[in-house]
């Protein structure tokens, strides 16, 4: 794992909010998110089912559909601001510069299409007019960058087994060699096994394109072994954003140390440490802080006061706030700004 | 003021609102009709023929001295009744035999499916007219209803077969089972609530088929000869050439009438499959 | 001593190969396993997609008959149980599943999984009785039943909804329950929760657990005996403690160098410490350029995936130490050290078990 290659920041995301209208009222999947992407940095959003993960992940793409609607936000790729893109623009940038292995992509491939041919029309489909040979030369070493032999290119998706359409679809999003790579849940129908090949071959191929990644999940494992920094999401929000390994050493959030503690390990038997109670409702969340029902530090102030992310000094560090690298969501922290 | 639910409900599911409406009118046209037209005028002689339309008899009548109106009043019901008698016969074997099949698999699915396919292959309407014309008596309105619904009950049993051997492997039918379930309960309360929209759709197509094979037959002048039903009224309608003759009074009526039918059960069909697949129906 | 409570002996699964169907798959070769009636045990089956764990898991609760071998219940075949006999089979015998939305009919709300068992095997209980069992049932979940009842399964989350599963199985007063990956679909935060809710049951009302999981790190926390199965065979199995910390059989130790542990000092895919020990002077395979293949290749294709080699190991394609006799014939469970097996021609000076041998292995009797 390398750390961020030059500081530079290639996407950036600002307070993000994305409401699904449904006949019962707004569910509110994503509430307000800032984050940013460095050049070649890897960087994990890590939530349950309902953080609103998946749905940040399509709304950088610009995937959203109704009854889905972006409502507020900004996110900058580069120097472009993605939302104000027309239709016909946004579908230029997509998997030109910015592209999504989306979750479940193995039963997404087109099961009466040879899967070089799928991978040829994106390429195809961005108005492209290589020659015949350039094509399939672009299709070969396509291939072989997610590790697969070029004779694969010949065949049907159900040929193939789970690791090999998880490469097939990684080739179809890096085809147009974007600079940003979102994986939604890349390896969650995977063998442990076949997992670990993957996520090496996802690794190459970053680094092969010098493209930055968003790895979004659920396995604070995977999470731990793949990222330099990791964003916590909790009903909408990122309630904490740092490094992975201080992250899991000294989590600043009760959410964050509560889901590492709860991880089953092989250091002790026996020992079960859920979090109680329920996943907040998106379409009435909880007042204040949307964790505190769940929270054992809970104080007056989370019921009214929802917390918003901030820059956290940690005791001992030298760094003033608006260095810090590492932010959380949570007033036991909130008074630590400078 | 709020909105009547009803109307609410009508506004989100348009084509079963239009279609239920069209078949009550329908079927309450038979029973309302009758409260103004004397249905005794629908028999032979009640009336001078071949008069065109006028005040007393508003569809005119017929070569056999028949208020045309009042063949309407008086078939209409008629006609309905084939067809929904033949379409709940039809249906009601259909959910036995493909239950039967589809559950418990085996040797009585092979003889069901058996059965279903080898009957689908012959030709409907050919295998009711050997049947109707080997009838000795004469042709009752049930009795038709019960040829009809002879040839309804194949396709239901094999659909029905094809939804039960889908559910049989859901997880709720493998749990009913560690509760203490036995097949017959399973299939009673797991399986067939969940088919009801799925049953409900099949019963308005095999009613619209009923009145269809039944009309055919009629108008080929095997049907009930002493009944004024809708296909009773096209036979002896062409019999008397009143299409050469532009006696459109006569043979227009039934027509509409059928035409009415078959859009409202139609229109009915298509709203049933719009509440069980409301995806597919999403505009883009 | 009473006959075993549940019990598989060299039971197999061969699908297809009949007359109209060429392809021959053996889900399960030769299984064996027991759980005693005297005691409470939680045994573990593990293995990935295809290892034959789920077919196994229905072998022993009655949903397959064996094509070979017998699965018994209290020293009966299960095909041969009379009526009555059956009756308490189903009783005594329970599953949790693993969709917890699959699980429920869409029909009607969730109290109809509840109330059916009760209604089923108490019928003498009046219906404000009933109602207690269902509501003790619950809270003893750890769920509040005002929260609960009434609702239909859409409207519950999934660990909710698997714990609502786990009451019902209660509700049938069982011996044994067999959990087929109860908490894969269940979020991370719940499933602590729900495995300490079947730890506890287990513990207070002495109910055996057949866990069924993809998952080695969960195996470990609850169980006290494993078996690890790769197409169709079990490889090795015997106490959790020493298959997971010092795993013997090659595909075992591929399969605990692949867990992501959650801690980022310690680097994906080496040996974990505990493996490191030389103990006993066996070899430990490290992870060379050879065995950890990254060609694709090895990432088999669906159709090689379908397991059961006929002849020789499953995992000789595979393996780093593969020799030629691993092609030619199987290897047969041997006893690499106490309380522990592994079916590898790397252990050939062990001692080979016997059915009765590895029965008793596998719950960590005998």
């Amino acid at each position: 794992m390398k750390p961020a290659v030059n500081g530079r920041t290639v996407l950036r995301v600002e307070g993000l909010r994305v409401h699904y209208h449904t006949a019962r009222g707004p569910v509110r999947a994503v509430e307000g998110v800032d984050f940013e992407l460095g050049a070649g940095e890897r960087l994990g959003l890590v939530g349950e089912s309902g953080s609103g993960k998946s749905t940040m992940a399509m709304a950088i793409m610009g995937l959203i559909r109704p009854p889905g609607r972006i409502e507020g936000g900004r996110i900058k790729l580069g120097d472009l601001e993605l939302l104000t893109l027309s239709t016909e623009d946004m579908r230029r940038v997509r998997f030109a510069r910015i592209s999504l292995i989306p979750q479940g992509v193995m039963n997404s491939l087109n099961p009466v299409m040879r899967v070089g041919a799928q991978i040829a029309d994106t390429i195809q489909a961005h108005q492209e007019r290589p020659t015949r040979e350039e094509l399939a030369e672009r299709v070969r070493s396509l291939l072989t960058l997610v590790e697969l032999e070029a004779a694969t290119a010949r065949m049907y998706p159900h040929e193939l087994s789970g690791g090999m359409k998880q490469r097939v679809g990684m080739a179809i999003a890096v085809a147009l060699r974007p600079e940003v790579i979102i994986a939604d849940e890349p390896t969650s129908a995977l063998d442990v096994v076949v997992q670990k090949r993957v996520m090496d071959t996802l690794f190459r191929v970053q680094q092969e394109l010098d493209a930055a990644l968003i790895l979004v999940g659920h396995d604070m494992g995977l999470m731990a072994q793949c990222v330099d920094r990791i964003g916590v999401m909790y009903a909408g929000r990122l309630v904490e954003l740092g490094p992975v390994q201080r992250l899991f050493d000294e989590p600043l959030h009760p959410y964050t140390r509560m889901l590492v503690t709860s991880l089953p390990s092989l250091e002790r038997k026996g020992v079960f440490r859920g979090i109680p109670g329920l996943p907040p409702s998106l379409l009435n969340p909880p007042a204040g802080c949307a964790f505190h029902p769940r929270c054992p530090e809970v104080m007056d102030r989370c019921v009214s006061e929802t917390p918003r992310l901030e820059s956290v000094v940690e005791a001992g560090s030298a760094r003033e706030a608006s260095a810090s690298d590492r932010r959380a969501a949570c007033h036991l922290h909130s008074g630590d700004r400078s | 003021m709020t909105r009547p639910p009803v109307l609410a409900t009508a506004r989100r599911h348009p084509q079963l609102a239009a279609g239920l409406a069209i078949v009550v009118l329908v079927v309450a046209f038979g029973p309302v009709g009758s409260l103004f037209v004397d249905t005794d005028l629908a028999r032979v002689g009640s009336a001078p023929s071949d008069r065109t339309p006028s005040v007393e008899h508003l569809l005119g009548t017929d070569a056999a001295g028949r208020d045309l109106l009042a063949v309407m009043v008086a078939g209409t019901p008629l006609t309905l009744r084939i067809g929904f008698v033949a379409g709940a016969v039809g249906l009601g074997i259909g959910i036995v035999l493909g239950f039967m099949a589809g559950y418990f698999g085996g040797l009585v699915d092979t003889l069901i499916k058996g059965a279903a396919d080898v009957l689908l292959t012959i030709p409907g309407l050919l295998f009711l007219v050997v049947l109707a014309t080997s009838l000795r008596t004469a042709v009752t309105v049930d009795m038709m209803a019960l040829v009809v619904a002879s040839l309804a009950w194949m396709l239901p049993t094999r659909t029905i077969r094809a939804q039960v051997l889908s559910m049989r492997e859901r997880g709720y039918v493998q749990v009913a089972r560690f509760s203490g379930m036995s097949d017959l309960e399973i299939i009673a309360r797991e399986m067939l609530p969940n088919l009801l929209p799925y049953l409900a759709a099949s019963f308005v197509s095999a009613v619209g088929a009923a009145v269809l094979a039944s009309v055919g037959l009629e108008a080929l002048g095997l049907g009930p000869q002493n009944e004024p039903t809708l296909g009773m009224t096209i036979y002896w309608a062409l019999y008397y050439t009143s299409l050469l003759r532009g006696i459109w009074w006569w043979w227009a009526p039934p027509m509409i009438m059928i035409v009415l039918i078959f859009v409202g059960l139609f229109l009915i069909s298509m709203g049933l499959d719009r509440i069980a697949n409301p995806r597919l129906w999403r505009a883009s | 001593m009473n006959a075993p409570l549940l019990e598989a002996r060299s039971a197999s699964q061969v699908f297809g190969g009949g007359l109209f169907d060429r392809r021959r798959i053996v889900a399960v070769q030769e299984a064996t396993l027991l759980l005693p009636d005297d005691q409470p045990v939680i045994v573990a089956i593990a293995g990935e997609s295809g290892s034959g764990k789920t077919t196994l898991a229905r072998l022993l609760l009655g949903m397959l008959a064996p094509t070979g071998g017998s699965v018994r219940f209290r020293g009966t075949e299960l095909r041969q149980l009379d009526r009555r006999t059956r009756v308490t089979f189903r009783r005594q015998v329970q599953a949790i599943f693993q969709d917890p939305f699959e699980v429920f009919n869409p029909f009607y709300r969730v109290d109809h999984t509840l109330t059916v068992p009760v209604a089923k095997f108490y019928p003498e209980l009046s219906r404000a009785q009933r109602w207690q069992r269902i509501e003790e049932g619950l809270q003893a979940v750890g769920l509040r039943p005002e929260e609960t009842l009434g609702r239909y399964p859409h409207e519950l989350s999934g660990g909710q909804r698997q714990r609502i599963m786990v009451t019902r199985a209660l509700l049938a007063d069982p011996r044994v329950i067999v959990a087929d990956e109860p908490v894969s679909m269940v979020d991370a935060s719940l499933r602590a929760t729900i495995l300490e809710t079947l730890f506890r049951i287990h513990r207070d009302r002495g109910i055996s657990l057949v866990y069924i999981t993809h998952d080695l790190t969960t195996a470990y926390q609850l169980s006290h005996t494993i078996l690890i199965m790769y197409r169709g065979a079990v490889v090795e199995m015997g106490d959790v403690e020493r298959v997971i910390k010092t795993p013997r059989h090659p595909y075992t130790q591929l399969l605990v160098r692949s867990i992501p542990l959650p801690d980022p000092k310690r680097r994906w895919g080496e040996v974990p410490d505990a493996d490191r020990r030389e103990d006993e002077g066996l070899p430990i395979s490290a992870p060379t350029a050879a065995g950890e293949s990254d060609t694709p290749a090895d990432d088999v294709t669906q159709t090689e995936a379908s397991p059961g080699a006929d002849s020789g190991c499953v995992f000789a394609s595979r393996c780093p130490h593969v020799m030629p006799r691993c092609r030619e014939q199987r290897p047969s469970l041997v006893l690499t050290d106490p309380g522990r097996a592994a079916a590898c021609y790397l252990y050939e000076e062990a001692a080979v078990l016997s059915q009765e041998q590895v029965a008793q292995l596998s719950h960590g009797g005998g």
